[in-house]
C-alpha cells in the first residue's frame, strides 16, 4: 500500500504498536537538549536513580537564556541575568554527571539548537528527532520526523530513548508555481499560516510539497518547517532530494564512505509514494504571493505588505489591534519601526544574513532605529565575518552579536522596550514575546532590512536594484 | 503526579482565543531549574500592572474567582511554545482542569503528564460556560464527563491510557521503563 513520507518514518520507529488503550512506543534517533527545558528532567532521573540510556544519541547546547554580548560570552564578564547564569551552570553539571556531549557557552560549535543539528549533519532524513522546544519542527526540512516535547517527555527520552505517542494525521500543503522575485520562504510560510490558521495544523504532520518547495534551498526549507508549529502542527516535513544530499555531504557528522552510500539508498526511499493519501490537503499558489508582515498578536494575523490592517469585529481581534496600537484599514507599510531583529532559528542562517546584508549594504539605519543582528550559531557567525557581512551591519549602525535565541523570546537580556515596534525575522508575535509591551511584526530578513533603512515597514522590492 | 478522580469547582473564565504559552508564563520566568513556584507568575503580564500590582479587572484577580480550580478558556488554548512551565504554573496556581473547544497538541500532552485535566467540549457547552462564569461544574475523570449545574452532562475525549494515569496518579515513565526489553530488541535490530 502506498505510504506518505511521515508514515514511512513513523512505521520504522514503532517499538510497540499503539492499541485502542495504549499509545505507541516510538524510538527517538536524536535528542537535542538545551538549558531551559531540561533541568527538571535531570532532577527526575536523579530522584529515580535512572541513567541516560543513549548518550550517543543526545546532544546539549545552550541558546535560550544565554547572553549574546561578546563580553558576557567570552570576556569573563558575568552573565547579566542571574537565573540564566544558574541554568548554564546547571546544564554543565547535568551534562557532566549524565555523560551528555555539551557545547558550552564558549564552544566554537555552539548555537541555537535547531541551527546546529543540521550544521553538524546530525539532522538526517528518516530520523525521529525531538527537543524540549516547539521549533524542533525545523529539522523536518530534511525529511525527518521532528517535533517539540515538554520537560516530562524530555525525561522519558533521556531514560528510555522512547516516547509514548498517538499517531498524528497527515496534511499535504501543495505549493504550486514559483515564488515571484523578491518574495521569500518566510513570506510563503507566513501566507500558509494566514491561510490555514494558527490551529489549522493541530493534530497533523504537514508535508510541504510541490515544485516551489523542491526549488528551495535547505535554509529556505528550514524556515518553512520551522514555523509549522505556528500553524499548530505536530511537525512539518519536506521530502529529501539532491539538494538535501548535497547539504549533508559536506556536514561533519553525516555518514561517510560506505555508510554514506547506504544512507543515500535509504533516504531515496523516503518520499511519499505515488497514490498515497493524506487526511487533508490544501493548495497554495506561490506565484500570487507578495512579501508578508504580521500586524497582530499571533502569526496568523498576517497581511500582504502592500495591504491594509484588516477590519474584524470580535473582541479578541480588537484587543490584539489595541495591543499593537494599530487601526483597521491602516496601510501595513506605514507602520513605524523602532527596532529591528535579524536572527533566530527561523531566519538566523548564513543565507538569511546575506539576504539582509544585500538590502542594507551602503545604507544607514533610519534615525532612531535600533537593529540587532544575531547569527544562529558560532559557525554562521564565522562564515558571515569571512564574507564581511558583519561590516555591512556595523557600517549601517546595527549591532553584531554572538549566537543565541536573543530577542526572539526576551529571556536573555535582549529586549524590545514597551510600546516599541519591532520588525523581527523570528517566529512569534505574541504579546510580550520580545519584552513586556513590545509590538512585534514578523517578516523576512529582506523586509526587516528594508524597514530598518526607512524606519517604517518597507517592501524590500523597493531596494531590488541592490 | 497526583491522582485525579473528580473535580467539583466553580469556574474562572478567560474567553480569549489562542491563549499562547507566552501569556500563561512569559519566557523571562523560565529561568528556574525547579518545577515549583511558577504560579505567582501565571499570566503575569495580564494579571499585574507594570508596578507589579494585581489588575482588579483581570478574571483571575476577581474576588469571586478565588478558589476556583477549573479554567474555561477560549479556543486553541496553549498554542506556541512547548514549555511545560505553562502546565506547572496553572497547577501551582491551583487550576486542576482546563476547559476549551480546542487544545494545542503539546500543551494538552503537558497537561496530561502533570495530572491537569484537559476537557474538550462542544461549542454549545463552551458558549454556556463562557456566559456563566463561576458556574459550579463537576468533572468526572472515570466517566470522562463534565456536568453543568442543571445536571446536563457532556462527554469529553480521554483515551484509556491517559485516563488510567490520571485516575491512579501514575506517570508514564514507569510504563516506558517496563518496555525495556522491546526497546533493547529494537536497538539491536537497528544498529
Amino acid at each position: 500500500m502506498p505510504k506518505t513520507m511521515f508514515e514511512k518514518v513513523w512505521d520504522d520507529h514503532v517499538v510497540v504498536p499503539e492499541t485502542d488503550a495504549t499509545p505507541a512506543v516510538l524510538f527517538i534517533d536524536l535528542h537535542l537538549t538545551h538549558e531551559v527545558t531540561t533541568p527538571q528532567a535531570y532532577t527526575e532521573l536523579r530522584k529515580r536513580g535512572l541513567k541516560l540510556r543513549r548518550p550517543d544519541l543526545t546532544l546539549a547546547t545552550m541558546d535560550h537564556s544565554t547572553p549574546t554580548r561578546t563580553e558576557q560570552v567570552f570576556g569573563g564578564v558575568p552573565i547579566a541575568v542571574d537565573s540564566a547564569a544558574k541554568q548554564v551552570k546547571q546544564l554543565e553539571e547535568n551534562a557532566r554527571e549524565f555523560g551528555v556531549e555539551l557545547f558550552n557557552l564558549q564552544d566554537s560549535r555552539r548555537g541555537i539548537v535547531h541551527i546546529i543539528g543540521p550544521e553538524l549533519g546530525l539532522t538526517q532524513p528518516g530520523k525521529t528527532i525531538v527537543c524540549g522546544d516547539s521549533h524542533t519542527s525545523t529539522h523536518g526540512a530534511f525529511g525527518a520526523l521532528a517535533f517539540g516535547i515538554g520537560t516530562t517527555e524530555v525525561g522519558h527520552v533521556l531514560a528510555t530513548q522512547c516516547l509514548l505517542q498517538r499517531r498524528p494525521k497527515t496534511f499535504a500543503i501543495n505549493v504550486i508555481n514559483q515564488l515571484p522575485r523578491g518574495v521569500t520562504a518566510k513570506d510563503l510560510i507566513l501566507a500558509i499560516i494566514g491561510r490555514i490558521g494558527v490551529s489549522g495544523g493541530t493534530g497533523h504532520v504537514l508535508e510541504f510539497r510541490g515544485a516551489c518547495i523542491s526549488g528551495l534551498s535547505m535554509d529556505e526549507r528550514m524556515t518553512i518547517c520551522n514555523m509549522s508549529i505556528e500553524a499548530g502542527a505536530r511537525a512539518g516535513m519536506i521530502a529529501p532530494d539532491a539538494t538535501t544530499f548535497a547539504y549533508l555531504e559536506q556536514a561533519p557528522r553525516a555518514p561517510k564512505g560506505d555508510a554514506w552510500v547506504a544512507a543515500l539508498e535509504r533516504w531515496k526511499q523516503l518520499p511519499t509514494d505515488n497514490g498515497a493519501t493524506f487526511d487533508r490537503s490544501v493548495d497554495i499558489d506561490a506565484a500570487a504571493l507578495v512579501p508578508m508582515v504580521t500586524y497582530g498578536t499571533h502569526p496568523g494575523m498576517v497581511a500582504p505588505i502592500n495591504g491594509n490592517v484588516p477590519a474584524q469585529g470580535d473582541a479578541v481581534f480588537q484587543k490584539a489591534l489595541a495591543y499593537m496600537g494599530l487601526r483597521a484599514g491602516e496601510p501595513i507599510n506605514n507602520v513605524p519601526v523602532n527596532n529591528v531583529f535579524v536572527g533566530s532559528c527561523t531566519n538566523g542562517r548564513l543565507s538569511d544574513l546575506r539576504n539582509a546584508a544585500r538590502v542594507l549594504r551602503g545604507h544607514k539605519l533610519a534615525q532612531g532605529v535600533k537593529m540587532l543582528v544575531v547569527p544562529g550559531s558560532q559557525n554562521v557567525k564565522r562564515a558571515a565575518e569571512a564574507e564581511g557581512l558583519d561590516r555591512v551591519f556595523l557600517d549601517a549602525g546595527a549591532e553584531w552579536r554572538e549566537s543565541g535565541c536573543s530577542m526572539c523570546l526576551g529571556m536573555n537580556g535582549d529586549l524590545v522596550p514597551a510600546g516599541h515596534y519591532s520588525i523581527s525575522t523570528s517566529n512569534r508575535n505574541f504579546e510580550g514575546r520580545q519584552g513586556v509591551g513590545a509590538r512585534t511584526l514578523l517578516a523576512s530578513p529582506e523586509t526587516a532590512a528594508a524597514s530598518a533603512i526607512r524606519g517604517r515597514v518597507t517592501d524590500p522590492r523597493e531596494f531590488s536594484s541592490n | 503526579m497526583p491522582a485525579v478522580k473528580t473535580i467539583r469547582s466553580r469556574t474562572v473564565v478567560l474567553p480569549t482565543s489562542n491563549i499562547d504559552t507566552d501569556q500563561i508564563i512569559p519566557a523571562r520566568f523560565l529561568t528556574s531549574t525547579s518545577r515549583a513556584g511558577f504560579g505567582k507568575n501565571l499570566f503575569a503580564d495580564w494579571r499585574y500592572d507594570p508596578a507589579g500590582n494585581p489588575k482588579p479587572d483581570f478574571a483571575l484577580n476577581k474576588p469571586e474567582a478565588q478558589g476556583a480550580s477549573i479554567l474555561v478558556a477560549g479556543r486553541n488554548i496553549g498554542c506556541g511554545s512547548s514549555r511545560e512551565h505553562a502546565a506547572w504554573a496553572l497547577q501551582d496556581f491551583g487550576i486542576t482542569a482546563v476547559v476549551s473547544t480546542e487544545f494545542a497538541d503539546i500543551f494538552r500532552t503537558n497537561c496530561l503528564k502533570n495530572g491537569l485535566v484537559p476537557v474538550l467540549v462542544d461549542e454549545k457547552t463552551h458558549g454556556w460556560l463562557l456566559a456563566n462564569p463561576q458556574a459550579e461544574v463537576t468533572i468526572n475523570v472515570e466517566s470522562s464527563t463534565l456536568a453543568l449545574p442543571d445536571g446536563t452532562t457532556v462527554q469529553f475525549p480521554l483515551e484509556g491510557f491517559a485516563r488510567y494515569c490520571l485516575l491512579n496518579g501514575v506517570d508514564e515513565l514507569g510504563y516506558l521503563l517496563s518496555k525495556n526489553e522491546a526497546i533493547a530488541r529494537y536497538e539491536q535490530a537497528h544498529r
